[in-house]
C-alpha cells in the first residue's frame, strides 16, 4: 500500500515525502506551523515556516528561532511536495496548511473558525481530498451567536458594573481572545487595563492591528483608579493574589465553554459570555462540506463522537491522537514568554 | 414566563447569595400572585407530576434538532442536564411567548392525560417559539428537579423580605402538603389559617459537626449525650386520629412505613415526635444497607415488611397535648417523651394481648417505638470513650445537646452538635473513570476503585469495591483528569478503564456485607480522602483487609 501523504507519528503530523512536520509536539528539524498557540507551536525545532503575521507571535513566545514567513496562498516546494498557507480565521496569523503531492491534496486546519472576527484574516475554504480538522466544539449543543451581539452584551455588562461602582475583570487567553475583545471594548465606558501577559502580547500585535489604548497594571496602580474600569486578564489570574487589587470586582469569562451552565460555575466566575475562536457544530459541518473532501481526520475535541457522525453522513472519517487542545499549555506558554522577556 | 425565565437566568449567573436574594425579592415584589405560588412551589421542589417521560423527550428533541438519537444521548452525557441539552441542541429563535408561568404549568398538568401525539405537538410547538433560556426553563419544568443553587432557606429569606413576614413563620407555612394548583398566595403565605395545619410538621432543627475540641463546649454537666443513629431523620405527627410521617427532605413518607399505623390510638392526638427511622431486622438495629431496601419502595410487600421491619428511635418531643413545646428546655421535653413512651408501649402491649389472646405474634406485640437513650457523663474523656463505642452500638457517633436548649429552626450553631466517629479508611486503586455531571462535565471526576483479591488460580487481581466522586481539590481533579485521558485502556460508552497506577485513600462511614455488590461488601458514603502519590498499586489494600473492618 502506498504511504499516506501525511502520517500521524509520535512527534507530530509528518510528511515523509518532504521530511517536514506540521505542528509537531516534539523537537524536529523542519516544522510548518499553523498558528501561535502553544499546543501548535512548540519550542525546540531547528527551522520554523509559518505565515508572516505569525512570525512576531512565535518569536515573542519562543525567543531566538530560525523562522521563515510566507504569504497567504504562496506556494513553496520541498522535495517536490507543494505547500501553501491559507487563512484559518482562528487568531491573527492562523493558517490552514495545504499539502499537494502527485495530484493528491491534503489540508490541515490547525484551529479555525468560520465567523469573521475583524482582526484575523477570515477563513477561506480550500478544496482537498483529505481534510484534517479540529472539532473542539464538535457537538450539536454548540451553536454560536454572532459576535456583534455578544460583544454588545460584554460592553453592557461593563457599563452596568461601572454604574454599580465595581471593577470588571474579563478573563481571556492572552493570545487571540484578549485581542478580539480588546478591539471591540467601548472606551466611552471607561479605561482598559491589562495583565502583563496580555499587555506584552498585544504590544507584539499592535503593528498589525489598530487596538484601543491599554494600561498595564503595575505595582503602582492604585485600587481607586481601577474602579469602574475593565481589566483584561488571562484565566490563570483568577484566584491569584494579583486580582485582589481589583476589589470590589465582578468576573466574567468569554469562551465557547460558557455555553454550558456548569462550566461557568465550575470556574466560580460571575458571568459567562459564549464567544469562541473555534467553529461551532454547523460551522464544522459546512466547512467540511465546502472542501469537497471525502476523507476526514479528526484531531482534537469530541473526536470520537464527531467522526462517528461524519461516517453516518457518508464520509470516510476517523480519529487520530494528537497533543493539541490542551489549555494547560497556554498557561505554560504565558509563563515561558514572561521568562523570556 | 418571561419574568420567571429572567429570574432563573439571574439566579443562574451569579454565585453571590446577596445577589440571588435581591433577584428573588425583586421577583416576589413584581410577579402576579398565582405565579408567585408556582415559583415558591418549584423552588421548594413541589413540581407537578412529570407529564412526559424522558425517553420521549429525548426522541422528540433529537427529531426537532435533526440529529440521530445516539448523538443526542452523547451530548446529554457531556452536558449533564437533560433540559439544558434540549435547550442547546434545538435551534434558537427570537422568543414570542406572552404566556404566564401559571398558564404554562396548568397546560403541563393537563398534558399528562393527553395522547403522545398531543404531547409531541405541544412540546415541539413550544420549543420552537421560546428563546434559549425560556426553552431551558420550560423543559426543566417538565423534567423537574430544579437545582439552580437556590435553597429553600434562601427563597424563604427573599420571601420574608418581600412580605415582611418572619422567616421561621414562613418556613412553617411552606412545609407540608399544599397544592400550588389550588392554593392562593393569600392562603399560603398571607393568611393565618389553623385548620390547614393538621399534617404540618415543624421545621427540623439540624446540628453542625463538631470542628474544634469537644471540651470547648464547657461544663459537661450542661450537656446531654446520645448516640447518633444512622437512619432517616423523621417527624411523626399524631393529630385527629391520623398519622403523618415526614422525612427531613420534607417528603411525606407515611405510606412507605405502614408499621407506624399502630401509633394511632396508642399515642395520643396532639403529639409530634422527632426521631430516626431505623431498620430493625431480627430484633436489632440493622445497617443502612437494610434500610435502602425500604427507601425506594412506595408499596411494601409483606415479605419485605417481615424481613426488614422499621422502628422509630425517638429523641425529641415537639408537640404535646396539642401544644407546641419547642421552647421548653431539652431535658423537660425529654421527661415528657419518656413518660409518653412508657405509657404508650405498656398500653399497646396490653391492648394487643387482649385482642389476640395468643402467643403467635408475640414479637410484634409492642409498638415499633424506641427511645434514644440520653446519657450523662462526668467528664469529656468519658464522652470520648462512649463515642469510641459507636460502631459497636450501630451508631454514627454522638449527638451532644445542651440540656436547656430549645428546639430551634434549621441549622444553628451552639446548642446541638454532632460528633461523628472518624471514618474508616482503606487504600484502593483507581480502575475506571467517568465524566462528571453538570459543573464537572468536561472532566473525568467520577472514579471507581478496586482492591486486591486472589482468584481461583491463586493470582492477584483487582476487584471493584466502591465509586467516589468527591474529596479532591479542583487542581487535583484536573491532574487526574489529564492522566486519565492519556492512560485510557478501553472505552465503554461514557466509562473508561485506565491503567491501574494511582492509589487513593478512600474514607467511608459504614460497611456491611452485601449480595448486590461484586466485592460482596457495601460501603456507606465512600469518598476520596487523599491521593496517595507515595504508594504504588502493590501497596494498596486487599478485599480481605476491607472485610476485616465489618463489625461482628
Amino acid at each position: 500500500m502506498k504511504k499516506p501523504l501525511l502520517e500521524f507519528t509520535d512527534k507530530g503530523i509528518y510528511c515523509a515525502a518532504a521530511k517536514v512536520y506540521l505542528d509537531p509536539w516534539k523537537p524536529v528539524d523542519k516544522a510548518i506551523i499553523s498558528h501561535g498557540h502553544a499546543d501548535h507551536s512548540r519550542w525546540g525545532h531547528k527551522q520554523y515556516i509559518t505565515h508572516h503575521r505569525n512570525v512576531p507571535i512565535i518569536s515573542h513566545r519562543l525567543g531566538a528561532i530560525q523562522v521563515t514567513g510566507k504569504e497567504w496562498g504562496e506556494t513553496f516546494s520541498i522535495n517536490n511536495v507543494k505547500f501553501s498557507l491559507h487563512p484559518a480565521g482562528h487568531i491573527i496569523g492562523s493558517s490552514q496548511i495545504r499539502v499537494e503531492h502527485m495530484g493528491e491534496i491534503w489540508v490541515f486546519t490547525g484551529d479555525y473558525k468560520t465567523e469573521n472576527d475583524g482582526i484575523s484574516t477570515p477563513y477561506e475554504s480550500v478544496s482537498c481530498h483529505t481534510f484534517i480538522t479540529e472539532c473542539t466544539f464538535g457537538l450539536p449543543a454548540f451553536s454560536w451567536t454572532p459576535q456583534k451581539e455578544i460583544l454588545n452584551n460584554i460592553n453592557q455588562w461593563w457599563a452596568q458594573n461601572r454604574d454599580e461602582k465595581s471593577t470588571s475583570v474579563l478573563f481571556a487567553y492572552s493570545l487571540g481572545k484578549a485581542q478580539r475583545l480588546l478591539k471591540y471594548l467601548d472606551t466611552d465606558i471607561g479605561k482598559i487595563y491589562t495583565h502583563g501577559a496580555i499587555e506584552k502580547m498585544t504590544a507584539v500585535l499592535r503593528p498589525l492591528v489598530d487596538f484601543p489604548e491599554t494600561t498595564l497594571i503595575t505595582r503602582d496602580t492604585k485600587k481607586s483608579e481601577l474602579l469602574g474600569n475593565i481589566v483584561l486578564a488571562p484565566p490563570n489570574a483568577h484566584g491569584s493574589p494579583w486580582i485582589k487589587k481589583m476589589v470590589p470586582y465582578v468576573t466574567a469569562s468569554a469562551s465557547g465553554w460558557m455555553a454550558f451552565r456548569g462550566a461557568r460555575r465550575r470556574r466560580a466566575i460571575d458571568k459567562g459570555f459564549v464567544l469562541s475562536d473555534h467553529c461551532d457544530w454547523d460551522g464544522l459541518l459546512s466547512s467540511i462540506e465546502a472542501t469537497g473532501a471525502e476523507k476526514i481526520i479528526c484531531t482534537h475535541g469530541y473526536t470520537d463522537i464527531f467522526s462517528r457522525y461524519l461516517r453516518e453522513q457518508g464520509y470516510d472519517a476517523r480519529t487520530e491522537q494528537t497533543q493539541y487542545g490542551e489549555e494547560e499549555n497556554e498557561v505554560a506558554a504565558e509563563k515561558a514568554a514572561e521568562s523570556l522577556s | 414566563m418571561k419574568d420567571f425565565a429572567e429570574l432563573i437566568k439571574t439566579l443562574d449567573s451569579t454565585n453571590k447569595t446577596t445577589l440571588k436574594v435581591a433577584a428573588l425579592t425583586d421577583y416576589f415584589n413584581k410577579a402576579n400572585a398565582k405565579d408567585k405560588v408556582w415559583t415558591i412551589a418549584i423552588l421548594s421542589h413541589r413540581r407537578p407530576p412529570r407529564p412526559v417521560n424522558t425517553t420521549l423527550l429525548r426522541e422528540w428533541a433529537s427529531e426537532l434538532a435533526n440529529i440521530p438519537l445516539w448523538l443526542f444521548e452523547e451530548s446529554y452525557h457531556i452536558v449533564g442536564d437533560l433540559a439544558e441539552t434540549i435547550a442547546l441542541v434545538v435551534a434558537t429563535t427570537a422568543s414570542t411567548t406572552e404566556k404566564t408561568l401559571t398558564a404554562y404549568l396548568e397546560e403541563m398538568i393537563a398534558l399528562k392525560k393527553k395522547s403522545d401525539e398531543d404531547k409531541k405537538n405541544y412540546l415541539l410547538s413550544n420549543w420552537k417559539v421560546l428563546d434559549y433560556y425560556e426553552r431551558f426553563v420550560f423543559t426543566k419544568l417538565i423534567t423537574g428537579g430544579f437545582r439552580i443553587g437556590v435553597s429553600q432557606k434562601l427563597m424563604t429569606r427573599a420571601l420574608s423580605k418581600a412580605t415582611e413576614i418572619d422567616e421561621d413563620i414562613l418556613a412553617y407555612k411552606l412545609m407540608g402538603n399544599w397544592d400550588p394548583n389550588t392554593i392562593t398566595f393569600q392562603e399560603l403565605i398571607l393568611e393565618e389559617n389553623e385548620s390547614d395545619y393538621l399534617s404540618k410538621p415543624y421545621p427540623f432543627y439540624l446540628a453542625y459537626a463538631m470542628a474544634g475540641n469537644v471540651s470547648e463546649l464547657g461544663n459537661i454537666n450542661n450537656w446531654s449525650a446520645e448516640h447518633k443513629w444512622d437512619g432517616i431523620r423523621s417527624q411523626v405527627i399524631l393529630r385527629n386520629d391520623d398519622i403523618f410521617v415526614w422525612s427531613r427532605g420534607e417528603e411525606l413518607v407515611t405510606d412507605k412505613y405502614p408499621e407506624f399505623e399502630s401509633f394511632v390510638g396508642a399515642i395520643p392526638n396532639g403529639t409530634v415526635l422527632d426521631g430516626e427511622i431505623l431498620p430493625f431486622p431480627k430484633g436489632e438495629i440493622g445497617t443502612f444497607n437494610d434500610l435502602q431496601t425500604r427507601i425506594g419502595r412506595k408499596t411494601v410487600s409483606k415479605a419485605l415488611l417481615a424481613k426488614v421491619p422499621v422502628i422509630l428511635k425517638a429523641y425529641d418531643l415537639l408537640e404535646w397535648q396539642g401544644t407546641d413545646i419547642r421552647q421548653l428546655p431539652f431535658m423537660e421535653r425529654r421527661k415528657l417523651l419518656k413518660k409518653l413512651y412508657e405509657k404508650s408501649v405498656v398500653s399497646a402491649t396490653l391492648n394487643h394481648q387482649q385482642k389476640k389472646g395468643s402467643e403467635t405474634e408475640r414479637s410484634q406485640s409492642t409498638l415499633p417505638f424506641h427511645l434514644s437513650e440520653t446519657m450523662h457523663f462526668d467528664s469529656w474523656i468519658d464522652v470520648a470513650q462512649e463515642r469510641a463505642r459507636s460502631r459497636e452500638m450501630r451508631s454514627e457517633g454522638l449527638m451532644l445537646k445542651r440540656k436547656d436548649s430549645p428546639y430551634l429552626v434549621g441549622r444553628k450553631k451552639g446548642d446541638w452538635w454532632k460528633w461523628k466517629v472518624d471514618p474508616l479508611t482503606i487504600d484502593a486503586v483507581l480502575t475506571y473513570a467517568m465524566r462528571g455531571h453538570g459543573r464537572r462535565s468536561n472532566l473525568f471526576t467520577d472514579y471507581t476503585f478496586a482492591l486486591w483479591t486472589e482468584n481461583e488460580a491463586g493470582e492477584k487481581e483487582l476487584v471493584t469495591f466502591a465509586k467516589a466522586y468527591s474529596g479532591l481539590t479542583d487542581a487535583e481533579f484536573k491532574k487526574v483528569d489529564a492522566w486519565i485521558k492519556k492512560n485510557t485502556l478501553e472505552r465503554f460508552g461514557p466509562v473508561r478503564s485506565v491503567t491501574p497506577h494511582h492509589v487513593f485513600e478512600i474514607a467511608f462511614e459504614g460497611i456491611a456485607f452485601s449480595k448486590r455488590h461484586k466485592s460482596g461488601v457495601a460501603t456507606r458514603f465512600p469518598r476520596i480522602l487523599r491521593w496517595r502519590q507515595d504508594k504504588t498499586i502493590h501497596e494498596a489494600n486487599s478485599l480481605e483487609d476491607l472485610k476485616a473492618l465489618i463489625p461482628e
